[in-house]
């Protein structure tokens, strides 16, 4: 039912979630593009579940919990790298270069 | 194992190895604990000779034709290369083992006295008793690399030796050349190795010398190249041209030391192995005339250069060159009995001439040292009329210089003789051997000639000490003229080993080696000459010895010789032989100047510095960094960098991996 829209629009925003980590420089807005990669699996998962059974959906749940968990710790990355140098501009923040 | 005294002739080896053991540990932590270092030095040589002489009576109790072979451990097991520790006893490493301990007993004892003073005590003693040690395993290996450890033990032992006083640089730069020249030899030796196990598939006495007559051609490239590169060794080790210039040099070491290694015992090395190795040089024709012609050339020559030395022990060391050379002629001719004769008598009077002469340089040290003179105490011409002190001295010395000269019935006079009937009479079917004996005849005549310079110039006419400093002129303790006593009896004596069937004696040396040398002996052409022209040969003998004698005691003319302050500089041919014929500024000049041109000028400055330590080494390095530069150069630190790589990289999975 529907699963060829599902997958394409997964597929849809998978792609603009790549698009934005590549392009964009802002360290909250790359945040929000992984997130968006995330649940377009979970889409993925949710959507071919209905057909592969049931274990696609457990594990959009495990998908869920480690991204609270990562944006929790991500988030706070985030926070101590603005205190240290008042940007999260990722184009400033280059200081692991060989 | 024969379950007779012979099994034990371990014990001689050990024992030397446990002096130098116990000696090396006392000269490290104990070096004043004199009475200890004397007591063991000398007790375990003289435990070794009686060691010896049991394995040497019980071996003679078992008339064994083949030798006794004690096998040990397994050293080598690689495929057929089977190399044990073995040690071998037959006749002739009985003579040698019997040498090697008596004589060395002698000089043991005789250095108590001579370096009772010296700070190196402990430490010399521990060098003497590992040198014994590495020539019992020299004489007493079984296999040629057993042997060659020996060989190499003894020339290391030398080197430390010779520059035993090695805070002048002279002795130290003695002991290194000698021990570079023996380099030179000891390549042979090893070259020689290679082709014998290559050509016979073993490297076992045994088994070598049975194999070579069927496995080798008589005069094939084989066994001339092994016997000639053997000779090569020899060469080095028992100062032979071209290979002899380091033995008068090695007279810088202490004077036992002489007496010991550098006429008694290490240097009759090489008349050692040719003997051993008999059959292989009766197989080889040539190399039998190289090994004669060498050795009778070396004979005269350095009987040349021992007319006009006036160091007393330097005439000593070309004296002993010199009768090197004989032996040579002797194994060389085939004549193995009468070089391994000479062998035996010349290290009994060789090694009283060696240890009197320490007598005379200890006397003489003393004396000058008593008067803080700086007198060379070793210089002849500061010497004379040294027997109205040294009685004892002069008249032990003369012993041996009648031996020397071969004046009957003294035991230098049988074994020359012997050597020189033996060329003589191969020269009946092989006239090249006419020209060595003709050769050994000239330096017959030349050794009687300086052994006797040699006795005027040092015991007879004036004194020209220096009136103060003759005064404390007198005779070494008894603990040094006792082994010179013992000494001038064998000189005396020694003779009667081997008298000549022609003087109605038994030829007990000749028959007692025969079955070693009986295989390579009948393989030699036959010769022979009338009992008559024996005779004559032991008349021109005789006659060439007293003409030396007699001339030198009427041509030499103490009275007018200079004290060496004062002396004038010597001219012409004298001034050419007091230089040695110049051969050590020749192979300095063709030698030793291009090799070091070529190593400091290329070696170094090219090959070291430039090849090896800037492109090997730093090239090495500069590689890596300029590596690492590159792959420094994908570290931006921009973290949208390290994802574009990333994604390009899984891009590329999904399209070439997975399908």
């Amino acid at each position: 039912m529907l699963l060829e829209p599902a997958l394409v629009i997964s597929a849809v925003l998978f792609t603009l979630g790549v698009a934005g980590v590549l392009l964009r420089r802002n360290a909250i807005v790359i945040f929000m593009c992984v997130e968006l990669m995330l649940n377009a699996v979970n889409l993925t998962f949710v959507a071919l579940a209905q057909r592969l059974g049931v274990g696609g959906q457990v594990f959009v749940f495990f998908v869920m919990a480690v991204a609270a968990a990562e944006a929790a710790v991500g988030l706070a990355i985030i926070l101590a790298v603005y205190r240290h140098k008042q940007t999260v501009n990722l184009q400033n923040i280059n200081i692991l270069k060989g | 194992m024969t379950g007779t005294a012979v099994d034990l002739i371990w014990l001689a080896p050990a024992l030397a190895l446990a002096g130098f053991v116990l000696n090396g540990t006392l000269a490290l932590w104990r070096p004043n604990a004199k009475v200890a270092v004397t007591v063991i030095g000398v007790g375990v040589l003289v435990g070794a000779f009686a060691v010896a002489g049991a394995v040497v009576s019980a071996f003679a109790g078992l008339h064994a034709e083949a030798p006794v072979v004690q096998q040990y451990w397994s050293w080598m097991p690689v495929g057929t290369l089977q190399v044990d520790v073995a040690l071998q006893v037959d006749q002739l490493s009985a003579v040698m083992v019997l040498v090697v301990t008596g004589v060395g007993s002698l000089i043991h004892l005789f250095s108590v006295g001579y370096m009772k003073a010296d700070a190196g005590y402990a430490r010399y003693f521990a060098y003497l008793n590992l040198f014994i040690f590495f020539m019992l395993v020299l004489v007493l290996g079984a296999n040629f690399p057993l042997m060659f450890v020996g060989w190499e033990g003894v020339g290391l032992c030398s080197y430390l030796l010779i520059g035993f006083w090695f805070n002048e640089k002279v002795n130290a730069d003695a002991g290194k050349k000698a021990f570079i020249v023996n380099r030179i030899g000891d390549f042979g030796f090893l070259v020689a190795m290679f082709i014998i196990f290559w050509a016979t598939g073993s490297l076992d006495f045994r088994e070598v010398f049975s194999r070579a007559p069927t496995l080798l051609a008589t005069g094939g490239g084989a066994v001339t190249a092994i016997t000639l590169f053997l000779f090569l060794g020899c060469t080095g080790k028992s100062a032979q041209i071209p290979l002899y210039t380091w033995l008068p040099d090695a007279m810088q070491g202490p004077t036992p030391v002489s007496a010991l290694i550098h006429a008694a015992t290490m240097v009759t090395a090489g008349v050692y192995l040719v003997a051993r190795c008999n059959i292989l040089f009766a197989l080889a024709p040539i190399s039998g005339a190289v090994v004669a012609g060498v050795g009778a050339l070396t004979a005269l020559f350095a009987a040349t250069i021992a007319l006009k030395q006036w160091d007393i022990k330097r005439v000593l060391a070309y004296s002993t060159i010199s009768q090197l050379g004989y032996m040579f002629v002797g194994v060389g001719t085939g004549a193995m009995a009468a070089g391994v004769f000479h062998l035996v008598t010349h290290a009994f009077f060789k090694a009283l001439l060696f240890l009197g002469s320490g007598s005379v340089i200890y006397a003489m040290h003393h004396a000058y040292h008593a008067t803080h003179s700086h007198e060379d105490a070793q210089d002849m011409r500061n010497m004379g009329g040294l027997r109205r002190h040294m009685p004892w001295t002069a008249a032990l010395m003369w012993i041996a210089t009648l031996a020397i000269a071969g004046v009957p019935p003294l035991s230098g006079f049988f074994s020359k003789d012997e050597i020189l009937a033996a060329a003589f009479t191969r020269g009946t079917v092989q006239p090249a051997w006419y020209a060595f004996w003709g050769l050994g005849l000239a330096a017959a005549l030349l050794t009687a000639f300086y052994m006797t310079r040699l006795m005027i110039y040092t015991f007879h006419g004036p004194s020209r000490t220096g009136a103060d400093a003759e005064a404390h002129l007198h005779e070494a303790p008894w603990i040094m003229t006792a082994p010179l006593v013992v000494l001038g009896l064998l000189s005396i004596a020694g003779g009667m080993l081997n008298v000549p069937e022609l003087w109605s004696g038994h030829a007990w040396l000749h028959h007692w080696l025969e079955p070693v040398t009986a295989a390579g002996a009948a393989l030699l052409p036959e010769a022979h000459v009338s009992t008559g022209m024996e005779w004559t040969l032991v008349a021109i003998a005789v006659a060439v010895a007293v003409t030396g004698i007699v001339g030198a005691w009427r041509l030499l003319k103490p009275e007018a010789l200079a004290p060496a302050r004062s002396a004038p500089a010597e001219r012409g041919l004298a001034k050419v032989l007091r230089n040695k014929w110049y051969v050590d500024e020749l192979y300095d000049f063709f030698v030793v100047q291009p090799l070091l041109w070529l190593s400091r000028e290329v070696l170094w400055k090219y090959v070291d510095q430039r090849a090896v330590d800037g492109a090997g080494v730093n090239g090495a390095a500069r590689g890596a960094r300029a590596l690492g530069w590159l792959g420094s150069r994908l570290q931006t630190g921009q973290v949208g960098v390290y994802v574009t790589v990333f994604v390009v990289g899984v891009l590329l999975i999904l399209w070439r991996v997975a399908p």
